[in-house]
């Protein structure tokens, strides 16, 4: 068999272009039984197939949970192969982080972890550059057959192209005369693409996934169904940490459908031959169970501790220090105090948790679908469970029902593990119910804050000092850099309180509660010297041209100088996540029931290069409605250690007749590097609510979330 | 465990379950009908958001035996041939979803807004879809989406 049969005879499937590091590892196309056992047998180095009628398949390497990677990452990569984007289409890539890793944390290091709005910006160079070498496979290829040199070669939208002598070939056609180089070149930076010649990043470009998720069709971990399959459930309690004793077991292993109960050192788990079956039997759990480390908390009261804390002398971890903070306060000709609280936030995805895990006879090997945000090792603490080797794991990404940081950890798909190695090789799906996913959330960190801030004569802004008492290190501590403005005097510290409470990154982290309390105080501060908080921020970004340019284009969309309508005031905010944006917001309130109301947003966002523009438009939208929901109602409470809420009818999230009337964005344009816009928006939202609240009643709002309750307290104050 | 016979999406499904057996799980676990979703199992949420004999219900809090047998089902699944309902369509058009999950038992309760009042008004819409929960904040597009729908089909525009 010569290699152009192998390569007609294999399903049509014939570029594989592989990459390991920057430098490519190529199958030899000497020998058609090594390629036949590379293609059927190895986890390949393959980031497009192209069959002879000229479709392709680009794989994408991140998580889709809404965010549009199933479409930004490819797109990429499309444009530098020079493809036809309407052949294209997407699958999700093998889990395998030497091949499909994004630039890691540290330099010349690799991770697939769909994680801190890094997706787009991590991948970005690596996408182009596979596009690319993708596309000199193909011209390498086409001048082989045509004994041409390949600088005299073009390509337009999956054509290749000999000017010289008028011929031109598409890239289906040239699948059977395909070359694989010994050698693929490496792209520098100065061989792709300039951003005049794009034709498929900043278009207006279709999600490619969005036709399956309109009829049901879109596969997400929790619709997957395989033979022989069981269920899990568990019980794991709302006291985080605790230990079970079940008091029940014969009972409970007498019910119908009960396969086995399964102790884990927090939960009693159960495996039943029906999902109702085993949630059946999970009601019937009679559970006695210990203290824990969370015994004893209250979340309402533990702010009067963490303020003492903030009062303290004794500094915390020091996260920024510059310039010389107490002096510049000795030499204040003003200072200002405010302190800021943030309840407890629960992700709440619509989507439970959930996984299905299938472990072989002889324990040696394992089968994982799931909806994951993935991690550091891809194979999401799997191997480690089950005593093997990470190759002898495979996971099958699903689409994710929503992450939002909760799919980043992988405490669910260690428990279907755990639970499928106890029936293998049937598989096992683990479902966690609402009210598992309240009661054993991992929630952002309630926290208070202390910002102290100091102007000089002339009503600027020297020293800025910023405190934040909490749990969690860098989940409180995200955002309280002020990169953007110039203020030459800042600090800020982290003191540490532990009250056992599972915590997890939590859309935007530390920034939602930081952004919030740092812009509250430039308001503040700005009333207090009778300045326009827009005027004041502008003196502050004057070293930040970028920033700057985010709030002039904010102020412009929302005629920030005109006249609001009566009832209603703007609030404005700034936020850095990797991309710039400001956002302003225009509410009005009822006095009698403390309901705030937002009717516009309007932002301006800096993301560098734009890679698919209404996407990004999305995430704004997207952003602000989940910052106004915790914002204006989101609330996790815990009493005596236990968590409070249940399900959506005590965790109530924003519905539609809330929502503004218009979100409005506006993207700079800019050469720059791509940076994340996941988090950008979310951050906003508190303080551009608050900032109006103040010009609107002269009142702070200083605790969020801003329920009616509370608005109406901060109203009789 | 006693048989019952189902007419969904127009097909008569026979499925052997445990009286008390939610709708929901039947329709997914059993019948691989998996485009209605769970998302609270208590009725607040609506991703489970089917017809029956055209209202919009909650799977969830439904029992198996409460579907008596002239009573018709449809599912996301059943909604169109080939995904091309007017508000699928719209949907596309819109680019409405995000991550996906809550957007059937969104379509569904839609499409039963638009059965009973082709021409809503923005008002009446957001009332009608206010009990479907978007935790990814899509409500916007939602909202364009049925708009653009109704207005493709009203008879003033055909």
């Amino acid at each position: 068999m010569n290699r152009r049969h192998f390569l007609k005879s294999s399903g049509g499937v014939a570029i594989f272009i592989g990459m390991s590091g920057l430098l490519p590892q190529l199958i030899s196309c000497n020998d058609p039984k090594k390629i036949g056992e590379q293609l059927t047998k190895q986890p390949l180095t393959a980031w497009v197939k192209i069959a002879g009628d000229g479709s392709m398949v680009i794989c994408n390497p991140a998580a889709e949970m809404g965010q549009g990677s199933m479409t930004s990452l490819p797109l990429i990569f499309a444009e530098e192969m020079d493809a036809d984007w309407s052949r294209v289409s997407v699958e999700f890539s093998p889990q395998e982080a030497d091949i499909y890793g994004g630039e890691g944390w540290s330099p010349g290091t690799k991770l697939m972890f769909t994680v801190g709005s890094r997706t787009t910006k991590s991948y970005y160079t690596v996408m182009r550059k596979a596009g690319a070498q993708a596309r000199y496979v193909l011209l390498h290829s086409a001048a082989k057959h045509w004994e041409v040199p390949v600088s005299e070669l073009t390509t337009s939208e999956s054509f290749v192209i000999h000017e010289t002598s008028d011929r031109r070939m598409s890239y289906g056609d040239l699948v059977p005369f395909l070359e694989m180089p010994e050698v693929l070149p490496e792209i520098g930076e100065e061989q792709l693409k300039k951003k005049k010649d794009f034709r498929l990043i900043g278009k207006v470009i279709p999600r490619t996934e969005i036709p399956a998720k309109v009829d049901g069709s879109a596969q997400f971990a929790i619709d997957i169904r395989l033979p022989e399959m069981v269920y899990g459930v568990m019980e794991r309690g709302n006291l985080h940490g605790a230990t079970p004793t079940l008091t029940n077991k014969t009972e409970i292993e007498s019910l119908e459908g009960v396969l086995k109960i399964v102790t884990l050192p927090y939960a009693i788990g159960i495996i039943g031959s029906t999902l109702e079956q085993a949630l059946e039997a999970k009601k019937k759990l009679q559970i006695n169970w210990s203290d824990s480390e969370a015994s004893g908390h209250n979340s309402q009261r533990v702010y009067e501790r963490y303020k003492k804390m903030a009062s303290a002398q004794n500094p915390g971890k020091i996260l920024i220090e510059k310039g010389d903070v107490a002096t510049a306060m000795k030499k204040a000709a003003k200072t200002y105090t405010a302190d800021f609280r943030n309840d407890y936030v629960c992700h709440a995805q619509m989507e439970p948790l959930n996984a299905v895990v299938q472990v072989s006879a002889d324990l040696q090997s394992a089968e994982v679908w799931v909806g994951s945000q993935q991690g550091p090792d891809t194979k999401l603490g799997v191997p480690a469970i089950l005593g093997i080797p990470p190759e002898k794991v495979n996971v099958h990404l699903q689409y994710l029902g929503g992450g939002f940081g909760r799919r980043s950890m992988n405490d669910f798909v260690e428990e279907c593990t755990l639970l499928a190695r106890e029936v293998a090789p049937r598989p096992l799906k683990l479902l966690w119910t609402r009210e598992d996913d309240f009661t054993y959330g991992a929630f952002r960190p309630l926290s208070f804050q202390r910002i102290v801030a100091g102007t000089n004569a002339g009503g600027e802004l020297t020293s800025f000092s910023h405190c934040v008492v909490g749990d969690g290190g860098n989940l409180v501590a995200s955002g309280a850099a002020n990169d953007h403005y110039n203020i030459p005097n800042q600090r800020a510290e982290w003191r540490e309180a532990s009250n056992g409470i599972r915590l997890k990154h939590w859309r935007a982290v530390g920034h939602g509660p930081n952004k919030f309390a740092i812009e509250c105080t430039l308001d503040e501060i700005a009333r207090d010297q009778g300045l326009d908080p827009v005027a004041f921020r502008r003196r502050l970004m004057s070293d930040s041209p970028r920033a700057l340019a985010t709030l002039e284009k904010a102020a412009e969309l929302s005629d920030w100088d005109g006249a609001t309508r009566q009832g209603r005031a703007k609030g404005v905010a700034f936020v850095e996540h990797g991309s710039l944006g400001t956002g302003i917001c225009e509410i009005s309130l009822n006095r009698d029931t403390g309901v705030i109301r937002v009717h516009n947003f309007w932002i301006a966002v800096d993301a560098g290069v734009i890679i698919h523009p209404d996407n990004v438009r999305a995430q704004m939208e997207g952003g602000i409605l989940m910052g106004m929901s915790s914002v204006l109602k989101e609330q996790i409470t815990i009493e005596e250690g236990r968590v409070q809420q249940t399900n959506y009818n005590t965790y109530q999230l924003l519905r539609m007749q809330e929502i503004p009337d218009k979100i409005e964005t506006y993207l700079i344009d800019s050469e720059a590097h791509p940076e994340g816009v996941g988090e950008t928006a979310t951050p906003m939202v508190a303080g551009a609510i608050a900032n109006a609240f103040l010009k609107l009643t002269g009142k702070q709002l200083r605790h969020m979330p801003f329920t009616p309750d509370r608005v109406l307290e901060v109203l009789n104050s | 465990m006693p048989l019952y016979t189902l007419e969904i999406n127009g097909t008569k499904r026979e499925v052997e379950v445990a009286a008390g057996t939610s709708l929901l799980w039947v329709l997914r676990e059993h019948l691989g009908l998996t485009g209605t979703k769970y998302g609270c199992g208590i009725a607040i949420c609506g991703a489970c958001v089917i017809h029956v004999d055209g209202t919009p219900m909650r799977a969830c809090v439904l029992n198996v035996e409460a579907i008596s047998e002239g009573q018709r089902l449809k599912t996301i699944e059943g909604l169109s041939e080939a995904g091309d309902h007017p508000l699928q369509k719209a949907w596309i058009e819109a680019q409405a979803p995000q991550c996906g999950y809550c957007q059937s038992g969104q379509i569904m309760q839609a499409a039963a807004l638009l059965e009973a009042n082709p021409s809503p008004s923005r008002e009446e819409i957001k009332s009608h879809m206010n009990s479907v929960l978007c935790r990814c904040g899509t409500y916007l597009r939602i909202l364009k989406a049925i708009e653009l729908a109704a207005q493709n089909h009203s008879p003033a525009e055909s």
